[in-house]
C-alpha cells in the first residue's frame, strides 16, 4: 500500500485537538499554530497510560459485580441487587428486551472493552500486522459505545430518588454502584489514551 | 504533494494516512482507504441551522431540568423527582461519586457545551471568531464523550419499567423534554464542529 503515504513519511503531524495538518519540525515542544495545543506524533505514553487505566478499571469491575449495587427495602423484606440479579429480575418480570439492553450495557460492553483493548495493546506493542483493519474497527466500536455502560448507574440513581415511601418502600444505593461508575470512567479514559495509529505502526506488512 | 498547502491535506485521525482534500457532495462520506475510518462527511447544516438547533436544545434542556421526570404512586402517596433531586439524593445517600458523575455528565458538561456552541455560532454566522474562540474550541474538543443525556433517557426507561412492577408510574413532562433533547443530540452527532475553524476568518471579533 505504498500509494497511501502516512504523515510521518511526509514530515507531517495532524493536530490531535483541531485536526490541522502541521509540519513536523522535529522538536519536542511543537505547538499547533491554529489552536495552540501541543503537537504529538502519537498520544504521549499511550501504552503505559492505557494499560494502567485498563487494569485499574478491571480491578474495580470485580467489586462492581460482586457487591450489591442497590437495596430495595419494604415493610417485611430487604432485597439487595447486584448488576446481574437486576438483569435477571428484568427478564423474569417480563421485560426481556430491556434485560438484554441492560446486560449489554453493564456486562457485554465492559467485558468487550477489557478484552479488545488488551488485545489491541498487546498486538500493537508487538508490532503485529494481524487483522489491522478489523482491530481498527473494534477500537472505533469500543470508543463509540463505551459511555453507554453508565446506564445502570443512572437507573440506580433515579430509582433511589423516586422510591421514597418511608417504611413502606425505599431504595438505597449500595457500594457496588460506585465501583461500577468508576469502572466506566476508567475504561473510557483507557480507550481515549490508546492511540489507534499505533495499530499501523509496526512492521510494514499491511495487506 | 510536498508543496500542497496544509489546509488542502487531510490526515486520517485513526491511522495517519495523508489525503488530498476534495469537496464532498450532499450525503457523501469520505473514508480512509487504509483503516476504513470516516475522514470527513458532507456538512449539510448551515451555521444558522446549527445555531437554531442549539437554541432549541437550550430551551428543551431548561425544561428537562426543571420539570419532574417521573412520579411514582403507592397507596395514595406520590413521589417524583427532577434531575437535581436525583443528584442531591445520591449525595445524601453516601453515593457522592455517583452524584458528582451525574451532575457533570448530565448537567454541567451539556450546559457548558451548549453555551459554548451558542456563543461560537452566534459570531460564526457573521463569519467572525467569537472572543475566546481558540480556547473555547479546544474546550469543546476536550468535552468529547463526557455528556451522557441520551444514556440517561434509556436509564429512565429502564427505571420506569422496573418501578412499574411495584408502583403506579406516571411519566412527567421532564421525560418528554429529555426525549426531545436526545433527538437533537442525535441530529448533532453527524456535525463536525471542527468546520468552524474553516468557516470563520482568522481575525478576532
Amino acid at each position: 500500500m505504498n500509494s497511501l503515504p502516512r504523515a510521518a513519511e511526509l514530515g507531517l503531524i495532524s493536530c490531535h485537538t483541531c485536526g490541522l495538518t502541521c509540519r513536523d519540525t522535529g522538536g519536542d515542544d511543537m505547538a499547533c499554530p491554529r489552536c495552540g495545543s501541543a503537537l504529538h506524533r502519537r498520544k504521549p505514553d499511550s501504552y503505559m497510560r492505557a494499560w494502567a487505566l485498563l487494569i485499574a478499571g478491571f480491578l474495580l469491575y470485580i467489586p462492581a459485580n460482586v457487591l450489591p449495587i442497590m437495596r430495595t427495602a419494604s415493610l417485611n423484606d430487604i432485597d439487595d441487587n447486584t448488576i446481574i440479579s437486576g438483569v435477571v429480575e428484568l427478564w423474569v418480570k417480563g421485560s426481556p428486551d430491556l434485560a438484554v439492553i441492560v446486560f449489554t450495557a453493564s456486562i457485554v460492553v465492559p467485558m468487550l472493552k477489557f478484552l479488545s483493548l488488551s488485545v489491541l495493546l498487546v498486538t500493537s506493542q508487538r508490532g503485529s500486522g494481524w487483522a489491522r483493519v478489523q482491530r481498527a474497527k473494534i477500537y472505533r466500536l469500543v470508543e463509540f459505545i463505551g459511555y453507554w455502560s453508565m446506564l445502570d448507574v443512572f437507573v440506580v440513581a433515579l430509582l433511589t430518588a423516586l422510591v421514597r415511601f418511608g417504611l413502606l418502600s425505599l431504595v438505597e444505593p449500595l457500594p457496588g454502584v460506585i465501583f461500577f461508575g468508576l469502572t466506566v470512567v476508567l475504561t473510557m479514559l483507557a480507550s481515549m489514551s490508546f492511540d489507534p495509529r499505533l495499530i499501523w505502526d509496526g512492521r510494514d506488512t499491511d495487506d | 504533494m510536498g508543496m500542497a498547502a496544509p489546509e488542502s491535506l487531510l490526515i486520517c485521525e485513526h491511522c495517519d494516512t495523508v489525503y488530498q482534500r476534495r469537496p464532498l457532495v450532499r450525503g457523501e462520506v469520505a473514508r480512509c482507504a487504509r483503516c476504513m475510518a470516516e475522514l470527513e462527511r458532507h456538512q449539510g447544516l448551515s451555521v444558522n441551522a446549527m445555531l437554531a438547533l442549539v437554541l432549541t436544545a437550550m430551551i428543551v434542556f431548561v425544561q428537562a431540568n426543571m420539570w419532574p421526570i417521573v412520579t411514582l404512586g403507592l397507596n395514595g402517596q406520590f413521589s417524583g423527582t427532577t434531575l437535581w433531586g436525583m443528584i442531591i439524593t445520591m449525595w445524601q445517600q453516601q453515593a457522592q461519586v455517583v452524584s458528582v458523575l451525574a451532575a457533570f455528565t448530565l448537567f454541567f458538561f451539556p450546559l457548558v457545551k451548549m453555551l459554548t456552541l451558542g456563543w461560537l455560532l452566534w459570531f460564526g454566522r457573521q463569519g467572525r471568531r467569537a472572543p475566546g474562540f481558540v480556547p473555547l474550541m479546544v474546550a469543546l474538543h476536550r468535552l468529547g464523550p463526557w455528556t451522557m443525556s441520551e444514556v440517561f433517557v434509556l436509564g429512565a426507561l429502564v427505571a420506569i419499567v422496573k418501578a412499574h412492577n411495584y408502583f403506579d408510574v406516571v411519566a412527567d413532562p421532564g421525560i418528554y423534554a429529555y426525549a426531545a433533547l436526545t433527538l437533537l443530540i442525535t441530529i448533532f452527532a453527524g456535525v463536525d464542529l471542527r468546520q468552524l475553524w474553516d468557516h470563520t476568518a482568522e481575525r478576532p471579533a
